[in-house]
């Protein structure tokens, strides 16, 4: 390194401080490093991605588009955005209440609390399905309420003790027969769906907040309280501007999430054609019938779905900045 | 022109309800689920054409049918969860037992609900190899041989699978004269040769002839025909010597069917399959029909061997507890190939 190099770094370092390690680096190198990362997006983000559309259009523009044609295709993408739809602002508000709670209260469990959290990210999604075909199943919560454990407490001397207070905790008839038949309609349909998506997808928002709204502390809420704010009026004119950038941004990985979750919604979905299949699910299931052309159009469409949320974010956020 | 032709078009629902107060009863929109097994895709999707046209112009009613396809095990595990069937079409009678067994939606004695033990349609286990028949796959011993790559699918959730395994044991049993243990000792060192079990039919058939992976598919005839008939140039069907009558049943649900009062639909369109449209069709998709002169129209079904699963097996009340139950013969294979 010649002494000139030398003395223009060290005078570019006084003014950055920071950024002047990168900078001793030899130009091979900074190349090196350059190609490798750009080679990796190309090899494993774009050529993938580049594939599906080749792959969709390989019949044809007509073939692309008879397959949105399809009544089943249909159905799969507006129940896919009809579980976003739900499933998304549900979040946003469990994320923003959680986010909100962990950070700006202290209290007892708020590790624990943390922890929980971040449960369905460590868990695989095909237990967080099955958890949900286990309470609901036909089976297992109709045997559940009729279980003839539970009857058989009634006879017990505790149990006829208070029967004859009035109180009988277990009842077999019509009433049991109901509770039992309401798990039928949730798995296997669009609730079932709906649930394992929040579940799945819960994490995004909160997760997204929390650290933001750590490094913000509460000392902007504190001063609008003192100030003779209320509790909501606190929120909507200090908390939520200040968050609103982490905040879409938790809310465009949730969406993301939730259009293309497969392996929770897999499991409770039973794969009914134009009822229960999603977008993800019904790209498996015309892949699986050998319809490829059309299985990759679907596949296009997440893709373009999934490129449309993330152009939203883009131009919403350059907006607001001017 | 075009809002004329529209206008006519929402009046003609009206005048036909108001002639059928007059003539015969109202035409209603109903819904039809039929939970189904893997390779039947094809099928029933064109069937539920075939039916919902006859549906209409017997009773007038405006016919939906929904179908949901999977490894026939996995299927009736949802159904048993409450997956609201109104018909299952499954790969075997053991699943449609299973239902009935531990969810009485439908009778014990289902299986006497319609002919040929409630199955319309029949098909055989055949071996799909790659053109030229590189390995010299011939007949069931030689998938136990070393090097030879053979794929099927999970026994446990695919029904497919549970008649290539019991194929191999009555081959074991009948061509090589083995008794139990040899028989077992036999389906062992077959499973030995399986890289990936995929849990349905068309996982398999795809993960053979999609992905490239192995030597030799178990499969269903009518699986095997369909992959040939889209791609004669890749691969050929080798018959064994010995195969299985693989019977895949249907059956009305009829607990279910009730609640949606679907019930006379539904067994009108099982019934239908025996109808000789329905023959003909399951026929052109490759099942072999039940209607012995539509058969004998398709050359394409040869004659071989074949052991069936009441007359070798003691039924599906004994063999899938035995061979595929929890701690059964495919379990106890299935732990000492980890090993």
């Amino acid at each position: 390194m010649t002494a000139s190099t030398i003395s223009r770094v060290s005078t570019s370092s006084r003014r950055q401080p920071c950024g002047c390690q990168v900078l001793r680096e030899p130009a091979w190198a900074r190349l090196t490093l350059l190609t490798l990362a750009l080679g990796f997006l190309f090899l494993f983000l774009f050529v993938p991605l580049l594939c599906v559309f080749v792959e969709a259009f390989r019949k044809g523009w007509h073939a692309y588009f008879d397959t949105f044609a399809d009544r089943n295709s249909q159905a799969a993408i507006v129940l896919t955005l009809k579980v976003c739809a739900i499933a998304v602002p549900l979040n946003v508000i469990f994320g923003i209440s959680a986010a909100w709670a962990l950070t700006k209260f202290n209290f007892k469990g708020k590790n624990f609390l943390l922890t929980l959290i971040d449960l369905p990210f460590a868990i695989s999604p095909v237990i967080s399905g099955l958890v949900f075909i286990l309470i609901f199943s036909h089976t297992a919560f109709g045997e559940f309420v009729k279980n003839p454990d539970l009857l058989a407490f009634n006879g017990t001397a505790l149990g006829q003790w208070l029967a004859g207070h009035g109180i009988v905790l277990f009842h077999a008839g019509p009433f049991v027969d109901w509770v039992a038949s309401l798990g039928i309609n949730v798995v296997f349909n669009t609730p079932g769906l709906v649930l394992a998506t929040l579940f799945v997808t819960f994490p995004f928002v909160a997760r997204e907040l929390i650290p933001l709204m750590q490094a913000q502390g509460a000392d902007e809420e504190q001063a609008a309280i003192s100030l003779g704010a209320s509790g909501w009026k606190t929120f909507w004119r200090v908390t939520l501007p200040n968050i609103k950038w982490g905040l879409l941004h938790g809310v465009v990985l949730c969406n993301a999430r939730a259009m293309g979750e497969f392996g929770a919604v897999s499991v409770v979905s039973g794969h009914i054609q134009g009822k229960t299949n999603t977008i993800p699910l019904h790209v498996e299931v015309l892949y699986e019938s050998n319809l490829y052309a059309a299985s990759f159009a679907m596949a296009s469409l997440l893709t373009m779905l999934a490129l449309l949320t993330l152009v939203v974010k883009v131009v919403v956020e350059r907006k607001e900045r001017g | 022109m075009r809002k004329l032709a529209i206008k006519k078009l929402i009046l003609l629902p009206g005048l036909l309800a108001l002639s059928g107060v007059i003539g015969q009863a109202q035409a209603k929109s109903v819904n039809l689920l039929n939970v189904s097994y893997d390779p039947t895709r094809e099928l029933y999707r064109d069937y539920n054409k075939l039916f919902v046209e006859y549906w209409h112009k017997k009773t007038g009613d405006h016919l939906t049918i929904d179908v949901s396809n999977g490894g026939s095990g996995k299927q009736a595990r949802a159904v048993i969860d409450g997956l609201a069937a109104d018909v299952v079409t499954l790969a075997l009678a053991a699943d449609i037992n299973a239902i009935a067994e531990k969810s009485q939606l439908l009778p014990a004695d289902w299986q006497r609900r319609f002919p040929n033990n409630s199955s319309p349609y029949t098909s055989v286990i055949v071996f799909l190899v790659r053109k030229g028949n590189p390995k010299h796959i011939k007949d069931w011993d030689d998938l136990v041989k070393p090097g030879v790559s053979v794929i099927t699918p999970n026994p446990r959730t695919s029904g497919g699978a549970r008649w290539n395994f019991l194929a191999a044991w009555a081959f074991a049993q009948k061509q090589l004269g083995q008794d139990e243990a040899g028989a077992k000792a036999f389906v062992t060192a077959l499973f030995k040769n399986v890289p990936v079990l995929d849990t349905g039919a068309r996982g398999s058939t795809n993960t053979f002839a999609q992905r490239g992976i192995g030597d030799v598919l178990l499969a269903w005839e009518n699986e095997a025909l369909l992959v040939l008939r889209d791609n004669a140039d890749q691969f050929e069907i080798v018959t064994p010597s010995l195969s299985i009558l693989a019977e895949p049943p249907v059956a009305v649900v009829e607990k279910t069917a009730e609640k949606h009062q679907t019930t006379e639909v539904a067994r009108a369109y099982l019934e239908y399959l025996y109808s000789e449209a329905g023959q003909e069709l399951a026929a052109r998709h490759f099942y072999r029909p039940h209607n012995a002169a539509i058969l004998a129209k398709f050359p394409v079904f040869k004659k071989l061997t074949l052991v069936t699963i009441d007359g070798d097996f003691g039924g599906w009340e004994k063999a899938q507890p035995h061979y595929f139950g929890d701690g059964g013969v495919f379990d106890q294979i299935y732990q000492s190939n980890k090993k």
